[in-house]
Formats: structure tokens, C-alpha cells, sequence
């Protein structure tokens, strides 16, 4: 496959993880990957145990269905109570315990909920179905959310009666900051390379001249993430601070600006709170008032149940950087794909379900 | 969720394109693009192209990359 396989060649890939090994040496330094691709990326193609133990590959709160708070599967679950309504969601929610339920639970109990590939999918379901209210969940970073605010976008143009989406998208850089003046002192930030294709490398200046550290915006395939990595190890060893665009084929400085354009006409920034981190101003995305006919939230009324966290998950501080899968006692055992207690483990991109499946 | 896969344009009509790789074809939006092209390679996500793949960028760097491993 194009610009895939190229990007899996085991000899380039051992010879990036000798030159890393040679540059770092035994200086020990920690990385934080803040991407639920580069999360599981990351434990699939066992770059762990590549890198020599000094290099600490930490997951962050990448995985945006992690950082989502029970509280919104929550108001999900509640509104495919109501009659008529046809929840459409990607398909990592489905399993994602809310505080009493899940989207799969409610689906086994018979209520209309469909698993979708795009919003143009949920789109087309509200097409077909005038006398159905479809609700999508727009839940995601950068990369989704230019096509959720497309699809209201389209809404819009065509009339569409019967389609909105409850928002609990997020951005990045916020949660960046966060991390950075927070407990875990990292030495570099490996960058999520589908957001950066969106917002642009520009977007982290800013952050990093503030903070004085060093990043490298990486791909997907091992040696895209090596290659950003032996990047990060320069840096450190070099003594110096900037950013790096790894993944050059899909970033520029600029981004896509037709997508951010799309987005900024639909959302608006917000405070938002993410498992983990807490509440982070100016870090989510609602929908504008012009569209407000398009938002979930405010179309309609419904009684959420009151937000219980699962005891012992220690899914929060997993996020954060503070915690491996295995420091929480209900990894493995407990908590499990098969029986997740938090999102962490059955997200498709979530840390722990990544720790599991790979070993680390 | 940033699994997006490089694909590329066969034909476009509007903001839909039809894209292809490894003899799978899907329909696709390319409404978040600025002037698609035929053979494009674009990143596709959750039925949108949401950039094109710089070919030349990616063969220098893997020019570069080779250069570098084997010196």
C-alpha cells in the first residue's frame, strides 16, 4: 500500500532504533505521545521495547473517547430513551461504561442505535428516516471534527429537519498546557500527526517557546514514529528546545485551512472537562448559536442520572501520564476487553486496552 | 480516533470523489479540500479527505532518512 508500506520496513526501522539507542545512550528521558493512534501505534508495532529502558514512552490523554466524562455517555444513553430517536456513533462509544449503562446495553434492550463510519453515514439514515430524530455523537479532536462540522454544514443546506449532534468535541493544545504545567516533567511531546495536518505545525509556537521544550509531529507507521523519536532523542541530548515536523507528507505549517475555516464557522470555543486533566478553559468545541437548531444539547430535554465514577478505576491518572495500566489494581483482572470497567480499556485507542492487547 | 488512510482520487463530482486503494474503492467527501485533483493521494477519515499527501515531500525525506541510516 502506498505511503504505508514503505513506512514498515523492519531494516530501516532497527537501524532508526540503533541510531536512537547510540545518540541517547544511558541519559535517562521521558516522552509523552498525546494521540490514541500513536497510543496503540505505538504498543502494536512494540516500539517500547525497541527504545533502551532509559527512553520512557509515556500514553497521554489521547484517546478522545477517554477523555470524555461519564457524564456525556450519560446524556447519550438518555436521549435514545426518547421515542423516535436514532443514535448514530463510531463505534469505540458502544462499549464505553456510562455511569449505569453503555450504548451496547441499551441496543440489546432495543433501543435504535447504529454504529457509523462517517457523519455522512448519519446523514444519510436521517435522509431516509424524515419521521426519525437522528442524533450523532460528535466526540473527537482536530481530525473529527472538521467532518462533523461538515455534516452540519450540510444539514443546514439541505433543510434538514431531523439531524443534530451533541458535541463533546475537543482540541489539543490546550490539553497540552495542561500537561506540561502539570506533575509529569516530560522532556519532549511526540504530536498527533492527523491533527497537526489539520491545525498546522504553527499551532504549538506558541507553546513551545513558552514551555522550552522539544516536539516531533510523527506519523502512524513505525517508522514515522521512529524517526520523530530519534528527532526528540536530538534535541534532548543537544540541549535545545523547537519542533520538529516528522510527517511531512501530510503536515504543513499552515494545515488545512479549508477544514479549520469549516470548523470555526460551525464551532465555537468552550471550557471543557476531560477525565484526567480536569476542567481545561477554552479546550472544547460547542456549536454556535446560528447552528443551534443543528445541537442535540439544546433540541432536546432530557433527565441525565447522576455521574457515578467506576471505584478503584484509576483511568484518570492513566491519562494524565501519572499511572501505567498496570500500577491500577483492576487491570487484568477486574477490568478487562472483555468486562471494561473504564474507557480506558475498551476504547479502540485507549492506553490500557493498548497495554493488553501488546504487553506494552 | 486519527486512522486515516492514504487512498487515491479516481474521479470527483461536487464535493464526492471516488477513491481507491489496493482494489478498494469508497465514495468519499472532499469537501474539507482545497481543489482536488485525479491521482490525488489524499488521507481519508471518516468518509472525508481531510489532506492531500505531499509525494514529493515524502520521497525527499525518505531520500534523506536512507541517506542518514546508512552513512
Amino acid at each position: 500500500m502506498k505511503f504505508v508500506s514503505e513506512y514498515r520496513n523492519p531494516e530501516k526501522a532497527k537501524l532508526l532504533a540503533e541510531k536512537i539507542s547510540h545518540i541517547a545512550g544511558d541519559t535517562p528521558m521521558t516522552f509523552m505521545e498525546v494521540c490514541g493512534t500513536h497510543t496503540m501505534a505505538i504498543s502494536r508495532f512494540g516500539i517500547r521495547s525497541m527504545l533502551s529502558s532509559s527512553i520512557k514512552l509515556l500514553s497521554g490523554p489521547g484517546c478522545p473517547v477517554c477523555v470524555t466524562p461519564n457524564n456525556y455517555l450519560d446524556h447519550s444513553i438518555a436521549l435514545s430513551n426518547l421515542p423516535n430517536v436514532i443514535i448514530c456513533t463510531f463505534g469505540d462509544m458502544m462499549r464505553v461504561p456510562g455511569s449505569t449503562s453503555s450504548l451496547e446495553r441499551k441496543r440489546a434492550e432495543g433501543k435504535n442505535i447504529c454504529i457509523v463510519y462517517s457523519t455522512l453515514d448519519a446523514l444519510a439514515i436521517a435522509r431516509k428516516n424524515p419521521e426519525s430524530e437522528i442524533v450523532f455523537l460528535g466526540v473527537g479532536f482536530e481530525t473529527t471534527a472538521p467532518t462533523i462540522a461538515a455534516s452540519i454544514q450540510m444539514a443546514a443546506r439541505e433543510k434538514l429537519k431531523n439531524y443534530s449532534v451533541l458535541c463533546a468535541n475537543k482540541i489539543v493544545p490546550p490539553a497540552l498546557e495542561a500537561l506540561l504545567s502539570g506533575r509529569v516533567k516530560l522532556d519532549g511531546l511526540l504530536l498527533p500527526g492527523h491533527v497537526s495536518a489539520i491545525i498546522g505545525a504553527n499551532a504549538y509556537n506558541s507553546l513551545i517557546e513558552k514551555y522550552r521544550v522539544s516536539a516531533a509531529i510523527a506519523g502512524f507507521e513505525p517508522t514515522d514514529i521512529l524517526e520523530a523519536i530519534l528527532k526528540l532523542v536530538t534535541f534532548v541530548v543537544d540541549k535545545k528546545s523547537g519542533l520538529h515536523t516528522s510527517y511531512v507528507r501530510a503536515v504543513t505549517d499552515t494545515g488545512n485551512e479549508k477544514a479549520m475555516a469549516v470548523m470555526n464557522e460551525v464551532f465555537e470555543l468552550c471550557d471543557s472537562n476531560w477525565r484526567g486533566l480536569g476542567n481545561i478553559p477554552l479546550s472544547g468545541l460547542s456549536i454556535r448559536d446560528g447552528f443551534s437548531f443543528y445541537d442535540a444539547a439544546k433540541k432536546f430535554e432530557v433527565d441525565i442520572e447522576p455521574t457515578v465514577e467506576p471505584v478503584g478505576c484509576k483511568c484518570g491518572e492513566i491519562l494524565s501520564g501519572i499511572a501505567l495500566p498496570v500500577d491500577c489494581p483492576l487491570f487484568a483482572s477486574k477490568c478487562t476487553p472483555e468486562n471494561p470497567v473504564g474507557a480506558c480499556m475498551v476504547s479502540s485507542e485507549g492506553t490500557c486496552s493498548a497495554y493488553y492487547k501488546y504487553n506494552g | 480516533m486519527c486512522l486515516a488512510i492514504p487512498m487515491q482520487i479516481e474521479s470527483i463530482d461536487g464535493d464526492l470523489a471516488i477513491v481507491n486503494v489496493a482494489e478498494t474503492r469508497r465514495e468519499i467527501s472532499v469537501a474539507l479540500l482545497e481543489s482536488p485533483n485525479i491521482g490525488d493521494y489524499v488521507l481519508v477519515h471518516a468518509g472525508f479527505a481531510i489532506k492531500k499527501i505531499n509525494e514529493q515531500e515524502a520521497l525527499e525525506t525518505a531520500a534523506l532518512l536512507n541517506e542518514m541510516l546508512t552513512k
